[in-house]
């Protein structure tokens, strides 16, 4: 029972092995890659291991607070950003190689013709809350 | 409203059900459907008789399920003749279900949920928030573990050491929502141990208790973590001791070890020191050599090191640290420590950070951090 991030980026992830821009896919390549999706989170939900899956837009601002009674300062968005999320599927699962395998599923959704993107995801373990029974001697 | 007597009855009313009849999945809906009704209704107008209104209200929810699908002739024919009040159910029947919703085919998590509704007599949304998962996902994990479980006979006893797991993970996933799951993990331990007699349930039970005794103390107001060695003693919980010491020596007595025995003798070792001081490491030491006889495992050897580290100074610790695969959790953590007691700051310094980087929850990270800082900025470097 751990929970794990799979993160999509629209930048900063390693090249797919089907690199193609999904502007380039035919219509009915994009609803069959969005089936495939909504597909696998109600498959997660069947299972009892889903707990959020998010998209985010493609482009934010950057904020950061400037000092006592002054509004906050904003940038961006930069292109040069390399690392761009793009959404992701939370999961709570048994082991992390179940987290694994399920992200392993998730890059086998369709792009251009049809076939795998073998697009790149990121797992990330959550920091969960400290368990009972450990204690920490140091 | 009494909702732990309430909750206590769940696994008896589910046994007279399974008993008259109905089948497990359906007998648990009816029993959580009778459960939801008593809150409702008992407040305003208790009943005299707890568990027999809710047999007949879980019986009549049964009924309904049934009647409300016709097409199911076996189950219309279990209607027609419908049975007497059935016999009282024992302890056996409690123990069954307990079994069952530890059973081998179900994963772990699974396992936890279902224990926790049919045995616990938690609602979904209840248990959905403990774990911090939609609603919705735990009802799917709920009766999919049901499904899987359903060919299950109920008359065959399974192995208790599957249930005590179970009830394990239960206890250690702590308090993270309304529900306190450490505590509701002893209630069902003590139900266990009351259903039947086994020294590894006594020290499950014994295991819980001398650690939950110290829960108010494992962590500051600010909620960061505080080290045994620095916790207030005097906060322990007394009462909580002295029944796990007692539950624990008449365990012991039968000379039939197990892993939570052993476990639950080094807790109770550390319950009994009245400063950090006076802790018997010795004793400790040989309580871990015992649990890594038992079970092999790795989470113990690296106890044991740092056991060995306070018995015989840090280079022992250290020594018989190097004997285990760094790659364990708290390796680092550990050798960090070990490193400070033997009067090498930087290194502990430096392995104070990278245990942090490491660390499996963010209440260690931050201790592991504050010991790095603590390090980094004292007045000699």
């Amino acid at each position: 029972m751990a929970k794990y991030l799979l993160l999509k980026h629209y930048r900063g992830a390693p090249e797919p092995v089907n690199n193609v821009p999904m502007d380039q896919w035919t219509p009915q390549e994009i609803s069959a890659h969005i089936q495939y999706m909504n597909d696998f989170a109600a498959g997660l939900e069947k299972t009892g291991e889903f707990v959020d899956g998010q998209a985010l837009a493609p482009e934010g601002q950057w904020v950061r607070y400037d000092g006592e009674g002054r509004p906050p300062v904003t940038d961006g968005p930069f292109a040069e950003t390399k690392d761009l999320i793009a959404g992701w599927m939370i999961i709570d699962v048994d082991s992390h190689e179940r987290a694994v395998e399920l992200a392993g599923e998730l890059s086998a959704a369709p792009g251009a013709g049809g076939k795998p993107i073998h697009e790149w995801l990121e797992v990330r373990p959550f920091l969960a809350a400290p368990p009972t029974v450990t204690e920490c001697p140091h | 409203m009494d909702e732990a007597l309430l909750r206590s009855l769940t696994p008896q009313v589910l046994a007279i059900l399974v008993r008259r009849g109905a089948d497990f999945a359906a007998a648990e809906d009816a029993v959580q459907d009778a459960l939801v009704e008593a809150v409702r209704v008992w407040p305003a107008d208790p009943p005299r008789d707890p568990r027999g209104w809710l047999v007949t209200v879980a019986w009549r929810r049964f009924l309904d399920a049934v009647r409300a699908d016709a097409a199911r002739r076996r189950r219309e024919d279990l209607v027609d003749e419908e049975p007497g009040p059935g016999p009282t159910p024992s302890a056996d029947d409690t123990l069954r279900l307990y079994f069952l919703c530890a059973h081998p085919s179900l994963t772990p998590s699974s396992a936890v949920a279902l224990t926790l509704r049919a045995v616990g007599g938690l609602t979904t949304r209840q248990i959905a928030q403990a774990y911090l998962v939609p609603e919705a996902t735990m009802a799917q994990r709920i009766s999919r573990a049901k499904r899987t479980v359903s060919g299950v006979r109920l008359d065959r006893p399974g192995d208790v050491a599957t249930v005590l797991r179970v009830l394990y993970l239960v206890f250690n996933e702590g308090y993270s929502g309304d529900v306190d799951l450490a505590a509701e993990a002893i209630r069902l331990t003590r139900q266990l141990a009351a259903a039947i007699d086994h020294p590894e349930v006594s020290g499950l039970l014994a295991l819980m208790l001398l650690h939950h005794a110290r829960r108010a103390t494992r962590t500051a107001p600010d909620g960061s973590l505080v080290p045994l060695a620095e916790q207030d003693r005097g906060r322990w919980d007394t009462a909580s001791i002295a029944e796990g010491v007692r539950i624990l020596q008449a365990a012991l007595a039968c000379d039939r070890l197990g892993e939570f025995q052993a476990q639950a003798a080094v807790a109770a070792l550390h319950a009994d020191a009245p400063t950090a001081e006076e802790t018997d490491w010795v004793q400790i030491v040989e309580w871990y050599d015992e649990l890594t006889r038992l079970t092999d495992s790795p989470v113990a050897r690296l106890n044991r090191a740092v056991a060995v580290g306070e018995a015989d100074g840090p280079r022992a610790g250290l020594a018989a640290l190097a004997a285990l695969d760094d790659s364990l959790p708290r390796h680092t953590a550990v050798a960090a420590y070990l490193h400070e007691r033997d009067g090498d700051l930087t290194t502990a310094a430096r392995l104070y950070t990278e245990a942090a980087r490491k660390a499996p929850n963010l209440a260690e990270r931050d201790h592991l951090t504050r010991q790095a800082a603590r390090l980094n900025t004292r007045a000699d470097r």
